[in-house]
């Protein structure tokens, strides 16, 4: 750590070097080779074509890319709706309660991921208090179910990444100079105004942080699909775990790895063209 | 209308943070069950059973245990390589730190599915077996990102004067990290390392592909979908669940104490 107050000396040139060497060393091995592997991987096809992994990727689960990207855009937009108004509370309403509710927003997520997903199923399940409720207030036929729909993989995928939504919202609206606010009423701006003019725009970078962080890892989860939806819900991520585990074909499992992640890295290059990674951290 | 706006807006804020502790509750309530066969998803009828004997699964407490092993040690390894990157990001400008900086949000943009199959392919390719080792190299890769991103978002900003006034007035290196800079970046890297830990203990995705025939704690729970869902699952998820509570409210009030800073949040995630 020292050294830094002599700029020009040799010590300190190579300093950020030897900092950053074991970290980023390891991420060097084992994720950015790993990639490369996976994309080699994809094209070591014996007795065909090496596209032949990417053509049955495509011809055969181009159904299930295109569900999981429906429904992580559709939880993405719920969770918004949901984190936005939870988000905007904690930032300007709170008090001296912001720490406690930023506590308890992630405060589930302490419990195991999988472990939630399954209370899930007991309170979606047919017996369960849900379904109970919903027949009761005749929103739901007698042979209606909750459990195995589109309606519940959804609301799974909603609840499991809304708080990184929430979080990178909070941030933004917490930068905020309030004073920009109060200027606004001054000028006789109405509070919905105020909001519309100054807090949102000033809030997007966290916005879109909050959606990339929601919809790239609901693009990608199976968990969800596999536990609260049936067959008909089944993601990509199902497809890929089956086939690298279960099925071993590596050159199909690695193929369709590979354009899942090709889709979102081209949409995460055009977010950061456009605001920068800074907000993503 | 304004009351009106602000009420309904408080309402909603509540309801959503209802959403968020709805399956808890159903996971503490769970935990008093006395299910009537092997499966927990059902209400019966009240029983301290489960808390009275929750080690009965042996499967069970191995894959907790295997679970905190993987955690603490890839916590410990995380944290220190991501501070590191976290202190030269931000004490140092040097070539190639715009670099650094994406190679850190990368593994985040992707998604897991695809890092753990790719590390998958890897072990392959080079024969590794997979079991303890590759689990931990996995949880190690994933959580360096989080840490020096975290570390680096909390300590920016910070009056770094300090450091050299400590020089000027002949502490020597090492005391001046100890004395000055540790401090100064000691409540981020907690934050950084609860953060690592939950994060481990809570993976399953990447997990799943790397560990060959072991059974970690989320590992378990996706197996006992099929074979037998005990309550006792129910009562250490609680158990954690309190003990994090317990973790978290600790590590809100000390931050309170070591940064007076109105904005600093209690999230390292941000």
């Amino acid at each position: 750590m020292a050294g830094t107050a002599a700029g020009g000396s040799r010590r300190s040139r190579l300093a950020p070097y030897l900092l950053i060497a074991p970290g980023i060393l390891w991420l060097l091995v084992f994720f950015v080779v790993p990639i490369v592997t996976l994309a080699q991987t994809s094209v070591h096809v014996v007795d065909a074509p090496w596209w032949d992994g990417y053509y049955r990727a495509l011809n055969n689960y181009g159904v299930h890319f295109f569900r999981s990207f429906r429904y992580a855009l559709i939880a993405t937009l719920l969770a918004l709706a949901l984190g936005y108004p939870l988000a905007y509370v904690i930032a300007f309403r709170a008090g001296r309660f912001k720490n406690l509710l930023l506590g308890l927003v992630v405060l589930p997520f302490f419990t195991t991921f999988l472990v939630r997903t399954f209370a899930w199923k007991t309170i979606l399940n047919d017996e369960g208090p849900a379904a109970w409720l919903l027949r009761r207030m005749h929103l739901l036929a007698e042979g209606g179910r909750l459990l195995d729909t589109t309606l519940a993989v959804v609301g799974g995928l909603t609840y499991n990444f809304l708080p990184f939504m929430i979080l990178p919202i909070y941030v933004s609206l917490e930068k905020i100079d309030r004073r920009l606010v109060e200027a606004a009423e001054d000028l006789y701006s109405t509070p919905i105004g105020a909001f519309r003019k100054v807090v949102l725009p000033l809030s997007l970078p966290g916005v879109f942080a909050g959606s990339l962080l929601t919809f790239i890892p609901a693009a990608g989860d199976f968990i969800n699909a596999q536990l609260l939806g049936s067959p008909n819900q089944q993601m990509i991520g199902t497809i890929i775990q089956n086939q690298f585990l279960a099925v071993r074909d590596y050159p199909l499992a690695a193929a369709l790895s590979f354009v899942l992640m090709l889709i979102i890295t081209l949409g995460v290059l055009a977010y950061a063209r456009v605001l920068g990674t800074e907000e993503l951290a | 209308m304004r009351r009106m706006t602000r009420w309904l807006l408080d309402g909603y804020a509540a309801l959503v943070l209802l959403y968020l502790f709805l399956p808890i509750f159903v996971i503490v309530l769970y935990s008093f069950n006395k299910p009537a066969g092997k499966f927990n998803f059902v209400w019966k009828s009240f029983s301290l059973d489960a808390w009275r004997d929750p080690f009965q699964y042996q499967a069970l407490v191995e894959a907790l245990k295997l679970s905190l092993r993987v955690a603490a040690l890839s916590t410990a390894v995380a944290t220190l390589f991501g501070t590191l990157i976290a202190l030269a990001l931000v004490r140092y400008r040097f070539r190639g730190s715009g670099a650094v900086g994406l190679l850190l949000v990368l593994p985040l943009t992707t998604p897991e599915v695809v890092l753990g199959s790719s590390l998958l392919t890897l072990f392959l390719n080079v024969n590794a077996p997979t079991g303890f080792t590759t689990i931990v190299i996995a949880h190690i890769m994933f959580s360096v990102s989080y840490v020096a991103l975290c570390v680096r978002a909390r300590i920016r900003g910070f009056d770094w004067t300090l450091e050299e006034a400590a020089m000027d007035l002949g502490a020597p290196p090492f005391r001046v990290f100890w004395k000055v800079t540790l401090p100064i970046i000691a409540p981020g890297v907690a934050a950084a390392a609860m953060l690592a830990f939950a994060l481990s203990l809570d993976d399953f995705i990447i997990t799943l592909f790397n560990a060959g025939s072991r059974v970690t704690y989320p590992l378990y729970v996706y197996g006992a979908r099929r074979a037998a869902f005990p309550p006792q699952i129910n009562v250490l998820a609680t158990a954690i669940l309190f003990v994090s509570l317990v973790a978290l409210g600790a590590t809100v009030l000390w931050q309170h104490r070591t940064v007076r800073e109105s904005t600093s949040s209690p999230i390292p995630l941000a």
